[in-house]
């Protein structure tokens, strides 16, 4: 029987979300298709995670635990997917488009030969293959892929495919010791101060624009944000002047995202910025600029000074979490 | 410390798309080309490594003709020496077909300490190029670098991560990708321009590199764009006015987004 292998992330022994919505994505696919699903992790101590991925999709789970397999390296953890693929020979490895997945699936990829379909946002299986659309130019067009009949490694966009558990466990296997040269290793990893959540990986995104006309204001995003369980973004102007680090730019020479909401406060609407955001399930646009193309994308949005209507809007946002 | 920048020429990040009449690609009367915006980080980081530790750049694309023109504006900020791989049109999109002619090209033109390319090609927005080429020549990497140190026989490298960064040593010789926050990429200087109108710019073609690009695109391809299309255009948002009432549009806002849009 055919299979899609899909290689689970972890992250101090955690798995990711992203790697869930992934395996369930599998798993819906594979039982239109008639295929059974596999699943691949690599670490330290991850052994007991593995049967849980069954309440995910996962029939059989391989893992490759080593302490060396602890922290990420590219080719350490290539060696553990091609090892995982030579035992399931499967049509596809999926893998969430994490900045992990987003490295690893290259090397994969060439190392088994195969095509890759990066950051796609839908699946399907057609005539025994994997097929897939993607955003591309940033988001300013999709284009659909397939591999020529052959099997494909498939990078899966986070917050795209819902993760839906239920229930049962997967058959763990131990991947015997993976002979690998690693060279690219990992020392240490520097934490952001404050744990913030990255907009790459958000559920919601408040972004703050040139509108904000300084950095100092960002705390009222922050504010905003922080009431709503979410990602601080920023428009390239705000980056590019300096006032914040460069993983919060959403757009094309930053982060395409699709959260479920998109708080836009004092942004234009640069064509790079909407690329990268206008996939998000509903847009919300708080601009004193009528004009502003940001509502020409926008589901809801507020003509209005955004030093009064974010501060309000966060207060109302408060009241009704507390209510709820 | 010789390195090798990989360079590809992409549509203006301004550009409008459109799609081409076959439906697979988009239009490109109207488009402006460019240096691809993380080949520019590439290139600044290997023109300071060479300014630091003397050596050379050389900066390498697989495009068609109009590539050159991106070739010229690496040469005119600090490239030493230029090699086009003339051609890869039809494989487009299918990143693996790409690094199957950059790897042979980079080892005849070679050898390098480092090779260099931007995190990705903006348009096609693949990212998988750099570690497929380190992959394809054996080369250890790392890809979405903001920071990086480059000793006598090895780099130490800061990627961007959810949430933070990844500290990462390689041996040399090795491959990097280039993140947005490496460097601040200088612009031509009028000498640079004039000087580099002297550099021959050195060019092949896929055959030279024993591949046959039809059987790339054909039988051996792996990433097909079998069609292209524009997202859904938005419309009807409701916008509310919130010159006077800035509370009172916040309130209804919040009440919209709470019970129609179910987003809060």
């Amino acid at each position: 029987m055919a299979c899609i292998l899909v290689f689970i992330e972890q992250r101090n022994g955690s798995i990711r979300k992203a790697s869930l919505e992934a395996l369930s994505e599998a798993r819906r696919l594979a039982s239109g298709a008639g295929w059974s699903v596999c699943a691949v992790v690599a670490g330290h101590g991850v052994a007991a995670k593995a049967a849980e991925l069954g309440a995910w999709g996962a029939g059989r789970a391989y893992v490759a635990e080593e302490e060396r397999f602890a922290r990420y390296s590219s080719e350490g953890y290539a060696a553990v997917v091609r090892a995982a693929a030579e035992k399931c020979a499967p049509v596809a490895v999926f893998m969430a488009a994490t900045a992990l997945g987003r490295d690893l699936s290259g090397r994969v990829a060439a190392r088994l030969g195969w095509g890759c379909f990066a950051d796609v946002t839908k699946l399907a299986v057609d005539g025994g293959t994997v097929k897939a659309i993607r955003p591309v130019y940033s988001g300013k067009a999709l284009a659909s892929v397939d591999g020529a009949g052959k099997p494909v490694v498939v990078t899966l966009r986070p917050n795209v495919f819902p993760a839906e558990s239920a229930g049962g466990a997967a058959e763990v296997e131990p991947l015997p010791v993976v002979p690998a040269e690693i060279r690219a290793v990992v020392k240490e990893i520097l934490a952001k101060e404050g744990g913030e959540l990255d907009v790459a990986e958000a559920d919601v995104i408040v972004t703050g624009g040139r509108g904000i006309k300084g950095p100092e204001n960002f705390a009222l995003i922050r504010d905003l944000a922080k009431v709503l369980g979410a990602a601080v973004g920023a428009s390239r102007a705000v980056v590019d002047a300096g006032w914040i680090e460069h993983s919060h730019q959403v757009g094309q020479t930053g982060k395409v995202v699709s959260p479920s909401l998109y708080i836009a406060c004092g942004v234009s609407g640069a064509i790079q910025h909407l690329a990268g955001m206008s996939s998000s399930k509903v847009i919300v646009a708080i601009n004193k600029d009528p004009e502003a193309p940001i509502f020409k994308v926008a589901d809801y949005g507020i003509v209005g000074d955004l030093f009064q209507v974010v501060p309000a809007l966060t207060e109302e946002v408060r009241k009704l979490k507390a209510e709820a | 410390m010789k390195s090798c920048v990989l360079m590809t020429h992409v549509p203006d990040t301004a550009s409008v798309i459109k799609v081409a009449g076959s439906a697979t690609r988009i239009e490109e009367a109207d488009i402006k080309w460019i240096v691809s915006p993380y080949d520019e980080y590439a290139l600044e980081e290997a023109i300071r490594l060479k300014e630091a530790k003397t050596g050379s750049v050389t900066v390498l694309t697989f495009g068609p003709e109009r590539a050159q023109q991106g070739l010229r504006e690496c040469l005119a900020r600090g490239a030493d020496a230029a090699v086009h791989v003339k051609g890869g049109d039809a494989l487009f999109g299918d990143s693996l077909a790409i690094a199957k002619v950059l790897a042979p090209a980079i080892r005849k033109t070679g050898p390098f300490d480092i090779v260099l390319a931007g995190v990705k090609g903006v348009g096609s927005d693949n990212a998988l190029v750099g570690a497929m080429v380190a992959e394809l020549l054996g080369l250890p990497h790392v890809s979405s670098v903001v920071k990086l140190e480059v000793g006598e026989t090895g780099v130490t490298a800061q990627r961007e991560i959810e949430g933070g960064a990844e500290v990462v040593e390689a041996p040399l010789p090795c491959l990097i990708t280039a993140q947005k926050g490496l460097n601040e990429p200088r612009y031509p200087s009028l000498k640079g321009i004039m000087a580099s109108k002297k550099v021959a710019i050195q060019s092949f073609a896929v055959a030279d590199l024993g591949l046959d690009e039809a059987a790339l695109a054909g039988p051996d391809a792996t990433c097909r764009w079998t069609g292209l299309s524009l997202p859904p255009a938005k419309s009807g948002g409701v916008i509310l006015k919130g010159e006077e009432d800035p509370a009172g549009a916040a309130r209804e806002l919040a009440r919209l987004l709470r019970e129609q849009a179910k987003a809060i």
